[in-house]
Formats: structure tokens, sequence, C-alpha cells
């Protein structure tokens, strides 16, 4: 069952929920309990603008069956202007569009179904900036 | 004054040309397109539904509203093609928009005109003082099935209208709405497609809702044709919103701007209200706008909007309409377009 874990994760995946260092500034996306940079427990609660940029992408060939009938598709890691990292399927494009450095802007989409009865999970996908 | 504060609009990048439709199923394409004046539709794509459509609307209706999320008490999306039989669609919206947890939500239904209830539903509460803003959505990925008349003109797309009474861009001067029991169009529970009762859905249905709710509004506000800047009518396919107007005495050039059918088809509950979303991106001050939607089973809504000194201030706040409608496109062709709307039977 993945109601409770998907949950759990819809501050971040509906709303790009992030947690601020309040000692070194560091971006944790998503939240994490001790900052990786100097080890303190005190965040403060940000929310990262729906835009950023590709650092680096690959095209899948061959994927899961809950994303079979999507083949070839993007997955790149994007860097918002707060400087989070986070994976995200770049759709809406043909694939030949795709490259580092592009801007992009982060949508609401359908993450995937769970078969024909299950729940529906919803996320960020990056188009390209026009 | 209570009216709209803010408004949106959202179609899918993807479309399909009539005339592939037309010719997967043996029909004369430019018979086909000269008889609806329709050339293609949006569709949606395979991540995309209901839900994802009135989340972006909304987000650029808050971009033209400049209001807090939070102060919003209702949110209502009416649409034919809610993604769950049972769970809503607005409460995805409402956490993926950080509004409430303290707010009222609700979905809608009344095949094509589930979009213009959920926006008087949401004038009225501002209206009655329940709340300072209320939100209504018209949004649909609908569906004709395979080789059906329906299937040239179902499309994806919806627009979002933030009600209030501070800063309001374009009042609610008058409503009207006229409903009768009529089977013109109808799906029954479990089943995947609508089923019409064919020329049953012209005069008795549209026309006969349509022009007694156009008649009804303007017989309440005393107002004339001749009074209104622009109308938007129910677009099931190019011609009959302009035959509606015709009848009710507007012009084409009152028509033209929410006339956005040739190029983004029917999305049903976002129909008439995107038209009114394209009409209001060039409407100027003192402005009067008639918006008459229909919806199957029957009934029409009617409005009548006058656009206030506040609309030159949201127009460039977020993206207009006609930018959307005419801009980046990607055309998929008939067997890419069943898999956007799993239509294709695939092995388990
Ligand atoms: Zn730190």
């Amino acid at each position: 069952m993945i109601v409770p874990k998907y949950t759990r994760e819809i501050p971040q995946r509906f709303r790009l929920e992030a947690e601020k260092c309040t000692k070194c500034g560091y971006i944790a996306f998503p939240p994490r309990l001790i900052c990786p940079e100097c080890g303190q427990k005190s965040f403060q609660m940000i929310q990262l603008q729906p835009e950023g940029k590709i650092l680096t992408y690959t095209i899948i060939h061959v994927a899961a069956d809950a994303f079979s009938t999507q083949t070839p598709f993007a997955v790149a890691i994007i860097e918002t202007k707060e400087g989070a990292r986070m994976t995200a399927q770049v759709v809406d494009c043909t694939l030949e569009k795709i490259e580092t450095g592009k801007d992009v802007k982060l949508m609401l989409r359908c993450i995937q179904r769970e078969g024909k009865a299950g729940i529906l999970q919803y996320g960020y996908k990056a188009i390209l900036s026009r | 004054m209570v009216g709209i504060v803010g408004y949106g609009s959202y179609i899918p990048v993807y479309r399909i040309k009539v005339e592939d439709i037309a010719s997967q199923w043996g029909m004369d394409p430019q018979a086909v397109k000269k008889g609806l004046l329709v050339n293609e539709k949006t569709v949606p794509a395979m991540d995309e539904d209901t839900i994802t459509i009135s989340v972006q609307a909304t987000k650029y209706a808050l971009q033209r509203a400049q209001i807090d999320p939070q102060e919003i008490g209702a949110v209502y999306i009416g649409s034919e093609s809610h993604p769950y039989a049972v769970k809503p669609s607005g409460t995805v919206l409402i956490d993926a928009i950080g509004i409430g947890p303290d707010v009222h939500v609700a979905d809608f239904e009344f095949a094509c005109k589930a979009g213009t209830e959920a926006m008087f539903v949401a004038y009225s509460h501002v209206k009655a003082g329940n709340m300072k803003y209320a939100l209504g959505i018209g949004a649909d990925t609908s569906q004709g099935a395979p080789g059906d008349a329906l299937e040239y003109t179902a499309s994806a797309g919806g627009s979002a209208f933030i009600m209030g009474s501070e800063k309001v861009i374009a009042e609610f001067e008058y409503t009207y709405s006229f409903t009768s029991d009529t089977g013109d169009f109808w799906r029954r529970e479990g089943m995947k497609y609508p089923k019409h009762g064919g020329r049953f859905t012209g005069e008795p249905a549209y026309f006969h809702h349509v022009i007694s709710s156009g008649k009804g509004i303007l017989e309440k506000s005393g107002l004339k044709a001749s009074d209104f800047a622009y109308a938007i009518f129910h677009m099931p396919n190019g011609k009959f919103p302009q035959k509606a107007g015709k009848i009710l005495g507007f012009g084409k050039e009152q028509l033209e701007p929410g006339w956005v059918v040739p190029w983004m088809g029917n999305t049903y509950s976002g129909s008439s209200p995107t038209g009114l979303s394209a009409t209001l991106d060039i409407a100027k001050p003192g402005d009067r706008i008639l918006l008459v939607s229909f919806g199957s089973g029957a009934g029409s809504d009617s409005f009548v909007f006058k656009v206030t000194d506040e609309i030159t201030s949201v127009q460039d706040r977020a993206p207009k309409f006609r930018e959307m409608l005419d801009g980046h496109k990607i055309y998929l062709n008939y067997g890419e377009y069943l898999k956007h709307y799993d239509k294709i039977h695939m092995n388990e």
C-alpha cells in the first residue's frame, strides 16, 4: 500500500516545501532531521519557486511497467533558483529540445496511476521555459 | 460589488487535426471540418487530467488576483471527467495550491455546464457574505467514443475564476438559469463513453435551453444585444454558438473573441468559461459581457458581467488564452491520440 507514503510526501510533491538550515543556509529537499553541512537540527520551512534549470538528464528507453507506455521519456536533475536539487520527468516537448542548462518550470502532473483501480499520485514534472 | 477578481485558463500543448480523425473513419475530412467549423482540438498529455488542468488554471487566476490563497473559503470544480468516481478533485487542488484546510470543497457535474455552476455557487457565497473569496472552476478532459461524432470535438482544458468583493475586474450584474429534464446526452454509471440523441441534441436541447436562458436574462436585466460588447455561448462545435448568437441579435464581432472552438474543440465544462477568459483578456473598462453555458440533461446558466477599471492591471499578469492556443503545439496522429486517452486495450 503506497497511500501512507504518498500522503506523507504531499507537502514536497504538491507544494515544493523545503527546509533551510537556520545556521548555514543549506536547503534540504526533501526535509531532513540533521543538516548534512553543519550538523545542527534547526530548520525553517520555505516554499521553492517552481522554476529551475536542467543540470543533467537521461532518456529512458526501457521503463518499469507503470511507465512503459511513456517511453522514450526524459528524466532530469533540476536545480531550483534556491539551489535545491530534484529528479523530475521533462515533458511537453520533443526529446531533442532537451539540453543541459535549459530553464524549466515545474508543474503538477499525474506521476503514477496504481493500475486501473488504485490511487492516482500527483507531483511535479518539468516543462521547458518558453 | 461582487464579481471576478482573478481568472486563468490552461490547455495542454497536444493537438489532433479534425481531418486526421475523419480519415481514420473513412469520412470526408473537408466536409467534417466545414460541417462543424472545427479545425483541431486539444488533447491532454498522458499525465494530465481535470485535476492538473484545474491546478494550473488556478495558479494563473491567483497570479492575476494577487490574493492570499488562505483567504479562499470555497473551491468548486465542475467537470464531467473527474479522475475519480469517488474522491473529490478539489482536495488535490487545495493541497497543491495551499488553500485550507478551513475551506468548503465540492465537485460539480452537469455535462458541459458544471463549470458555470461552480462559478455561480462561488459568486453566491461571496454575495451572501459567507466568505471573502471563493473559487469556481470548469475543466474537462472530455472524450467521445471512437468513431462517434463527438470524437471530432471533445477536448481538454479549463478555466478558473476567483470571486470576491474587492478589486473586482468584472462585476456579476445579473444571473439567470433555465433547466428541464431532457434526454439529449448521458453516460450511465460504469460506462466509459457517453451516449447522445443525435439530431435531438440540437433544437430541443442546445437551442431551446440556450435561447430561453439568453432571453430570460435579457428580460430580467432589461438589456438588449446592442448593450453588450461581447457574448459567449457554449461551444459544442463552431456553428451552434454562432446560430444562437444570431437568434438573440448578436453580431459576429461580439462573438469573435470568445469563439475559441475552431482551434480548441469543445472542452465541455471548460468551454464557455474559457470563452469568457479569452474575452476578459481583451475587454476594456465598461464593457458588458454575456455568458450563456449549456449542459446536456439539460440546462443553461446565463451571467451578465460589467468589466471595471481594474481589468487593465490584471490582464498581463498571467498568460493570455490566445497565446496558449496559438503557441507551442505538438500534433498527434490518431494512434498517439488513442494512447493519450488510454483508449488502447493493453495486456495486463
Ligand atoms: Zn546547516
